[in-house]
């Protein structure tokens, strides 16, 4: 059982869909549990993932296929996680602030958190603050998580963390901020609760926030 | 082949650090380096203190024009931050980057570019999500040169930035941006095409190779400005032969010149 969660996890690491969905497949036949294997294959490979980009051992596009390759296994396991160790780690709410369109490090903080086990509400880019307000209203997450990659758009930062807390709902959410052109002191500056560096030391900071 | 030169950005850390205690020699040193180097044009970029902007672009025009004759290409997307630095620039005509479809920077930073007559670089961007086929690239390239030229905007003064996005993320972002090169090229005669090489990368390793092969192929349809790092001896050598292969380089003289001015790095 080991063995097979073992398989699992290398092959998300390595990106093979193809095996990664096979091995799962075998697992769960085999009577292996469907939350171990989402937990120890799965999340295990994405952290790993995680931590090897974070390092500068893997490439973005390594990153990238380790994440599609999970995605894949997911429905496999979830029909067998109903009513058990499903339950999600916490809710984040994600966003490229208004007036900006770049959404390859969001997507790759989503795609990191999802894989640390996160529901991830996805909010695209150029999003406004009412917008991040709606959706703190609506979703209770545990994260608000800005991108902004232009420096012109660092300033939306500032006025969605201004109108969550002009519509008294500030205090309900933990406040995280990226991008390249970001720094901590500008995190500070603007009330952030943090800033994280790259995409790792932000789900790193959102697991160390939640307990 | 236009070079504009990069260094000068307030994205990267030692020209942050620079800005932060307004350490002239240092922005200084890097002008003086990309003036020896071949730039045509160095780009002064002071964008990461938000709110400060005006006065740190301001600041590095006075700073770079102090030790070069050089003309600059004032890099911002904020107005403000143009219309305070574009008054300052002593050698004409300066260059802007950049302009765009966006409804308030398009008319703000035109009038910027015709009052001070100014080269443009355009950016393939309208309001929304980017554009990632050719065929969307180039509608916004065709966009943007109508508007500029009926505004008076010389063909000649526009370079036509298709944007690149990285191939770590989209293995077809750099064909597409190339195609859209050679269409833009063959519409509209006269005018120029300019593309950074960083964004192309992000996320690979060995990046400079992969900017090196990205500037020959965008250069083969027809590209004929980019905005480099032109003490990077490997791209400039690249960029030098590449002229003289694809036949705009009358007897190689460019490439020998070069060469014999020890900027050949074989």
């Amino acid at each position: 059982m080991a063995d097979a969660i073992e398989a699992v996890r290398n092959w998300v690491i390595g990106g093979k869909r193809k095996e990664a969905l096979e091995e799962t497949q075998r697992a769960l036949a085999a009577g292996v549990d469907a939350a171990t294997i989402m937990k120890d294959g799965l999340i295990a490979a994405m952290s790993e993932v995680g931590r090897r980009y974070s390092s500068g051992e893997f490439f973005l596009p390594q990153m990238m296929i380790a994440a599609r390759a999970m995605i894949e296994v997911v429905p496999v396991l979830k029909p067998h996680l109903v009513g058990k160790a499903a339950e999600k780690r916490g809710k984040a709410v994600v966003g490229t602030v208004a007036g900006d369109f770049h959404d390859i490090g969001k997507n790759i903080v989503k795609m990191m958190l999802e894989g640390a086990g996160y529901e991830v509400i996805d909010l695209g880019v150029d999003v406004g603050p009412e917008k991040f307000v709606e959706a703190v209203r609506k979703e209770a997450p545990n994260f608000v998580l800005m991108s902004a990659l232009i420096t012109l758009t660092m300033e939306s930062m500032r006025r969605t963390i201004d109108a969550l807390d002009a519509a008294g709902i500030r205090a309900s959410v933990r406040v995280g901020v990226g991008g390249a052109p970001l720094t901590q002191k500008f995190a500070d500056e603007i009330g952030a609760d943090f800033y994280g560096e790259d995409a790792y030391t932000c789900v790193q900071a959102c697991n160390r926030l939640l307990h | 082949m236009l070079i504009v030169a990069e260094r000068i950005n307030a994205s990267r850390k030692a020209i942050r650090a620079a800005l932060e205690t307004m350490n002239a020699a240092a922005i200084q040193r890097e002008a003086v380096d990309q003036d020896a180097a071949g730039a045509d044009y160095i780009d002064v970029n002071g964008g990461t203190f938000p709110g400060r902007e005006p006065e740190l672009l301001a600041w590095l025009v006075d700073t770079v024009q102090a030790v070069t004759d050089k003309p600059l290409c004032i890099d911002s997307p904020d107005s403000a931050a143009l219309a305070a630095a574009l008054p300052k620039v002593k050698t004409r005509p300066p260059m802007i980057n950049s302009i765009n479809l966006e409804r308030e920077r398009f008319d703000r930073v035109l009038a910027l570019a015709l009052e001070h007559r100014a080269k443009l670089i355009a950016l393939c961007q309208g309001e929304g999500t980017p554009a990632t086929t050719v065929d969307g690239k180039v509608a916004l390239a065709a966009e943007l040169v109508d508007r500029l030229t009926r505004a008076g905007v010389a063909l000649d003064d526009i370079y036509v930035d298709p944007l690149v996005f990285p191939l770590g993320t989209d293995s077809q972002s750099a064909q597409v941006t190339i195609e859209a090169i050679g269409e833009i090229m063959r519409r509209y005669p006269g005018v120029h095409t300019i593309c950074g090489l960083t964004n192309v990368s992000h996320g690979l390793p060995a990046r400079k190779l992969v900017n090196r092969t990205f500037l020959v192929a965008a250069m083969s349809r027809g590209m004929d400005a980019a905005i480099v790092d032109p003490t990077d001896a490997q791209l400039v050598s690249t960029m030098h032969a590449a002229r003289a292969v694809f036949g705009r380089d009358e007897y190689c003289m460019g490439f020998i010149e070069a060469f014999q001015a020890g900027r050949i790095a074989a």
